[in-house]
């Protein structure tokens, strides 16, 4: 590979993407928009119901604290876990029947509620205990989500659907007279966009942090990694889509028609749990899945690499595929 | 000397042969002009021979080799209709293309040649016919070729910038370069080829030196009248007469005889015009075709 030839494409690319305000205003500003938008649509919500993990089984003395009204009892089956979704205030509190304990967040004012209630009941002979975590608001779980649809946006049509465009209007056939390789142009195709969806992400967490104020647990060397695995993995695929088609109106049909099930399934809105296993499976095949629950894990439960790595492995296995096979696939003309 | 070398060249097409075993060399240092009919297969056959396309049959050698790395970098193309990345000025077009090749000309010296020097740093979206033109030959020339491919390089543009462009053509030629052309206009292959081939239904029919050519075919030539000023029923065995409804071409061997005879019938000439033979004259003696831009 001569890297003459690979700099000039990679500069050329950045350069066509840098003075396209359009695409740069938009590759900005959209997703910020959209974080904000939620941040405000959901500041003020008021959820209707209560909610206590229930572990193990209940005993009678329970039966009326468990008859409370506007209160949902969800059957837990890891503790740990539990305990961990009562620190985050995504539950109210978290009741061991069996071994009559229970944990409260202290700085939860619906935590304080439902103890009172607990209290109202007659159940007695409850250990208390409390946790003192801050609350995961839902603008701190969508945070990852956002950056991981961006990301992805950004990598299926910035390589996608621009090499379908230069195969279209020819400049793929003028280069292909030259000497420069098939491999130096896709190289310097995905560099540049990796370099360019890096840059917009970093740009796009700090702005909106500053915005927002979100939560970062992890290591944002581990974040990056997370980042840049998904970014691979979704340019890859985005190249095995531009590989041989010469029409950018189908291109972007295949494009939309492979991002928005992702958009739907890898968790980018709402949480997979409660799908049917067999969309949670079909979830776990999808790059976007993994690139945002690495993002997830760092970000709300700051989880190293042992925690998260797998996720980041998955995404460069998926890497690896899909290069593979545009690599084998692709076509200049 | 042989640079390039033609045999036995196929190509088909969901089983149509769009070329159709075309034979022939290019000598170094020659303009090769290449002429015919939309769908003749003459752009097919250049790229092939531009190693764009690979070719259903026969065999294509560039100093004896088959197409390959060292055709890439001695071979300058300029496609009939390119499109450049966006984004990008004249000047940065240049040096992305100077950094494709193992040998370039300065910049300097291709910004002279092709006269881009009152737009070398506007966007190359916003340059006009004429300017993109001299920026396409410009980095055909990029890497100082040996050969240089022009498909159809003055379609489209207006009388002046085409005859810029026949200048930018010579300038090429007198540097010894060889030049593959293909056009459908037959001044042009007349003003600047040395030799040319002309197709029709994927074969070359007829291959020559232009002057050769109608020396060859024709040794007449054609007096044009209006068509109010002649008579309707005009004929004589020694003439070929033509109505095309607005003038009346008619060929002959002997104009003296002809403008007697004419002034004989009360034929009025005022407007006579008289025009030696054409390629185009040529092309449609061999093809009944006129050649169609």
């Amino acid at each position: 590979m001569k890297v003459r030839r690979w700099a000039a494409v990679f500069m050329a690319r950045n350069r066509e993407f840098l003075r396209d305000r359009t695409t740069l205003t938009w590759n900005l500003l959209f997703p910020l928009m959209l974080v904000l938008a939620f941040a405000f649509a959901f500041s003020g919500e008021q959820r209707p119901l209560y909610k206590v993990g229930l572990y193990g089984e209940p005993d009678a003395t329970l039966d009326t604290f468990l008859a409370t009204r506007y209160t949902q009892f969800l059957p837990v089956d890891s503790l740990n876990e539990a305990i961990a979704r009562v620190d985050r205030h995504q539950l109210d509190m978290l009741l061991d029947a069996g071994d009559r304990r229970y944990w409260i967040n202290s700085t939860s004012p619906r935590g304080y509620i439902v103890e009172r209630v607990l209290a109202g009941s007659g159940a007695g002979g409850l250990v208390r205990e409390t946790l003192s975590g801050k609350e995961v608001r839902y603008v701190d779980w969508l945070m990852p989500g956002v950056l991981g649809m961006n990301v992805m946006f950004s990598c299926l049509f910035g390589v996608g659907y621009v090499i379908v465009r230069y195969r279209k209007n020819g400049v793929l056939r003028r280069l292909k007279a030259t000497p420069l390789r098939a491999h130096e142009f896709l190289l310097a195709q995905i560099m540049s966009r990796l370099l360019l969806v890096v840059t917009v992400t970093v740009l796009l967490y700090f702005g909106t942090d500053l915005l927002v104020d979100f939560r970062m647990l992890g290591s944002y060397l581990n974040l990056l990694l997370v980042l840049l695995a998904g970014s691979v993995s979704l340019v890859s695929l985005g190249l095995v889509v531009a590989s041989r088609l010469h029409s950018d109106e189908l291109a972007g049909g295949i494009l939309n028609l492979l991002s928005w099930p992702m958009m739907f399934l890898s968790g980018v809105w709402f949480s997979l749990e409660g799908m049917h296993p067999l969309l949670q499976r079909l979830a776990l095949c999808l790059p976007l899945t993994h690139l945002i629950a690495g993002a997830r894990a760092v970000m709300i439960d700051g989880a190293g690499l042992l925690e998260m790595g797998h996720h980041v492995l998955i995404l460069m296995a998926m890497a690896l595929f899909f290069l593979g096979i545009g690599a084998w696939i692709f076509r200049w003309e | 000397m042989v640079l390039m070398s033609v045999t036995d060249l196929v190509k088909v097409y969901r089983g149509i042969r769009a070329v159709d075993g075309v034979s022939f060399q290019l000598q170094r240092g020659c303009c090769f002009g290449l002429l015919g009919p939309n769908g003749a297969g003459k752009t097919t056959t250049v790229e092939m021979l531009e190693g764009i396309i690979r070719p259903t049959g026969g065999e294509i050698l560039y100093k004896s080799e088959p197409l390959g790395t060292r055709f890439r970098s001695e071979a300058g193309i300029m496609f009939q209709s390119t499109a450049l990345q966006d984004y990008q000025t004249v000047a940065e077009t240049l040096a992305l293309f100077a950094s494709l090749y193992p040998r370039t000309l300065p910049v300097a010296q291709l910004v002279e040649i092709c006269a881009l020097g009152e737009f070398l740093h506007r966007d190359t979206r916003k340059l006009s016919g004429g300017q993109r033109q001299r920026l396409l030959l410009a980095i055909a020339l990029v890497n100082d070729p040996e050969i240089v491919f022009l498909d159809e390089p003055t379609t489209g543009l207006d009388p002046q910038a085409r005859r810029n462009l026949w200048s930018l053509v010579q300038t090429i030629k007198a540097e010894g370069k060889t030049v593959v052309l293909t056009t459908h206009y037959m001044e042009e292959a007349y003003h600047l080829c040395d030799t040319i081939a002309i197709m029709d239904h994927g074969r070359i029919i007829l291959q020559g030196t232009p002057q050769t050519l109608l020396t060859a075919h024709f040794d007449d030539v054609i007096l044009e009248l209006p068509r109010r000023d002649v008579p309707r029923e005009i004929t004589d065995p020694g003439w070929r007469v033509l109505d095309n409804g607005e003038a009346v071409e008619i060929r002959t061997d002997d104009v003296t005889a002809t403008i007697q005879q004419l002034l004989a019938r009360g034929v009025n000439l005022a407007q006579l015009q008289i025009r030696p033979r054409t390629l185009e004259d040529l092309f449609l003696e061999l093809t009944g075709k006129e050649l169609r831009a």
